[in-house]
């Protein structure tokens, strides 16, 4: 399964929503994804590919971390799992 | 000042999921404790405990709900549902905005400590679940009621060790006798069986390998167990006002501190427990019919709470019943007493007494009627309830039928 799978998948899940419903250009405010449920996907995200998410709670936009679309989210972790590499 | 009833009761607990079930098991003397059953359970010298089997918590909360919820919590928020539900009660308005929680644990969320330990010393893991804080805190369980439940007054938890429950319980019974709060959601729970929490006990020296046996010469430890009792208090004019049900009345408590030592009771600090609950409810020794006792099954804790029985109430100490439902039930450490409570409603309602089970031999140094071994039927109008936990710290609540 390839980095987009797997993260869409986890995104799905904390949704509760179908992989399929989750597309590039969803956010997580039309996925309906809390700050508190997001924390769970960047926990989910971590685990399954080790790699830590430079997100900060207190103040997501002052995180080196992009979270304004599923596609930006993507990018970010794709990077961070090539630079484990 | 209000009088103040109880109109709601839940629980789960090795004896049953319910209070009925509980209740009939304490009437046939049944017997909670089993062998333990959890992960590295065979590095344990004690194997025994009155563990909740059968509980599915997926049948009762959803995933999202699961990932915040440590057991207790789960004990407590089941524990809760059928005490509410029970009571009638709907919480809006001005009525949940003055109503709130108050309840005891000793350890709160003790399991994920556990879980979360093994994962970072043992396993090697850098890195926990977010909610591991939000779910082992020892408030958890109060707030998630509160949110439940919509109670917005007065909520909070209380930690006196084994104490917990009733101290928490004495809490809301001031709030509502006092006017503070309408009605309050009381009681306590607890879940420490798990490698962690028992291996902290088995230091202690004080729990036994085969069985728990209040007030009988061969007694040789306690054995623990888990589970949640919850209440509602609620005043007697806000229940009469509604046509509410009425399981008992709360007439009086009473706490002390024995400041002697952080493990030994003391029968003085006991004595003045129960003597405070006797005169804060207005009541004479010879008024109580039973009581339900700390009586954990150690061989400090028995002898000292009968001569603390036998201080207070003279001659009449030969003329009242006194159990140890823990022989059932476990100590449930934080939430016992609220469990306990329910042997008081069930003598004062329904007239019956429940037993101390496993009682084998006389001990001259426990010579009272600890009814053993049967159930019995008996018109008593006024139950105590005892507790007495580790820091010296009592807290004995006074029941009564309601007529």
């Amino acid at each position: 399964m390839n980095i987009e799978q797997r993260v869409i998948e986890i995104i799905a899940d904390q949704a509760m929503v179908d992989p399929s419903d989750v597309t590039l250009d969803s956010t997580l405010e039309t996925l309906g994804i809390d700050s508190v449920a997001f924390v769970e996907c960047i926990f989910s995200i971590e685990e399954a590919f080790d790699i830590q998410i430079p997100f900060n709670a207190n103040d997501p936009s002052e995180s080196e971390f992009d979270i304004s679309s599923v596609k930006s989210i993507l990018e970010s972790i794709t990077r961070l799992v090539d630079e484990q590499a | 000042m209000n009088r103040v009833v109880i109109t709601g009761a839940g629980t789960i607990n090795a004896l049953g999921q319910n209070v009925p079930d509980t209740l009939e098991a304490m009437r046939e003397g049944r017997c909670g404790i089993t062998e333990l059953d959890f992960r590295d359970v065979e590095r344990l010298a004690i194997k025994i405990g009155a563990q909740v089997h059968d509980f599915a918590p997926e049948l009762h909360f959803n995933r999202q709900q699961l990932s915040l919820y440590d057991r207790f919590t789960q004990f407590t928020l089941l524990a809760a549902r059928q005490a509410i539900s029970q009571s009638g009660l709907k919480f809006s308005g001005e009525l949940a905005d003055r109503a709130g929680v108050v309840l005891g644990t000793a350890g709160g969320g003790v399991s994920t400590w556990d879980d979360n330990y093994r994962a970072v010393y043992e396993e090697g893991k850098n890195r926990v679940h977010p909610f591991v804080v939000p779910k082992l805190m020892n408030n958890a369980a109060a707030s998630h009621v509160s949110m439940e439940f919509n109670l917005r007054g007065p909520t909070f938890t209380v930690s006196t060790a084994c104490a917990s429950s009733n101290h928490a319980m004495a809490q809301a019974f001031q709030m509502v006798r006092s006017g503070m709060a309408p009605a309050m959601v009381t009681g306590g729970s607890e879940s420490m069986l798990c490698f962690g929490g028992v291996k902290a006990w088995e230091g202690l020296r004080v729990m036994s390998k085969d069985a728990c046996r209040p007030f009988s010469a061969n007694r040789n430890g306690m054995v623990q167990g888990e589970g949640a009792g919850v209440f509602v208090f609620e005043s007697l004019e806000n229940a009469r006002a509604r046509g509410a049900e009425i399981l008992a009345e709360v007439v009086g408590f009473a706490m002390s501190s024995d400041a002697v030592d952080i493990v030994m009771p003391s029968k003085q600090g006991a004595a003045r427990a129960i003597s405070g609950a006797l005169k804060d409810a207005g009541l004479n020794p010879e008024d109580v019919g039973y009581i339900n006792a700390h009586g954990t099954g150690t061989s400090a804790n028995d002898k000292t709470e009968c001569a603390a029985v036998a201080d207070v109430f003279g001659t009449h100490a030969d003329h009242l019943m006194i159990s140890s439902t823990k022989s059932m039930h476990g100590h449930v450490i934080g939430g016992t007493g609220a469990i306990e409570l329910l042997a008081c409603i069930m003598a004062v309602r329904d007239g019956v007494i429940a037993p101390t089970i496993n009682h084998e031999e006389l001990d001259p140094e426990c010579a009272m009627d600890v009814v053993p071994n049967t159930a019995r039927e008996a018109k008593v109008d006024v139950a105590l309830s005892n507790a007495f936990a580790f820091g010296g710290l009592n807290a004995v609540l006074a029941i009564k039928r309601f007529s």
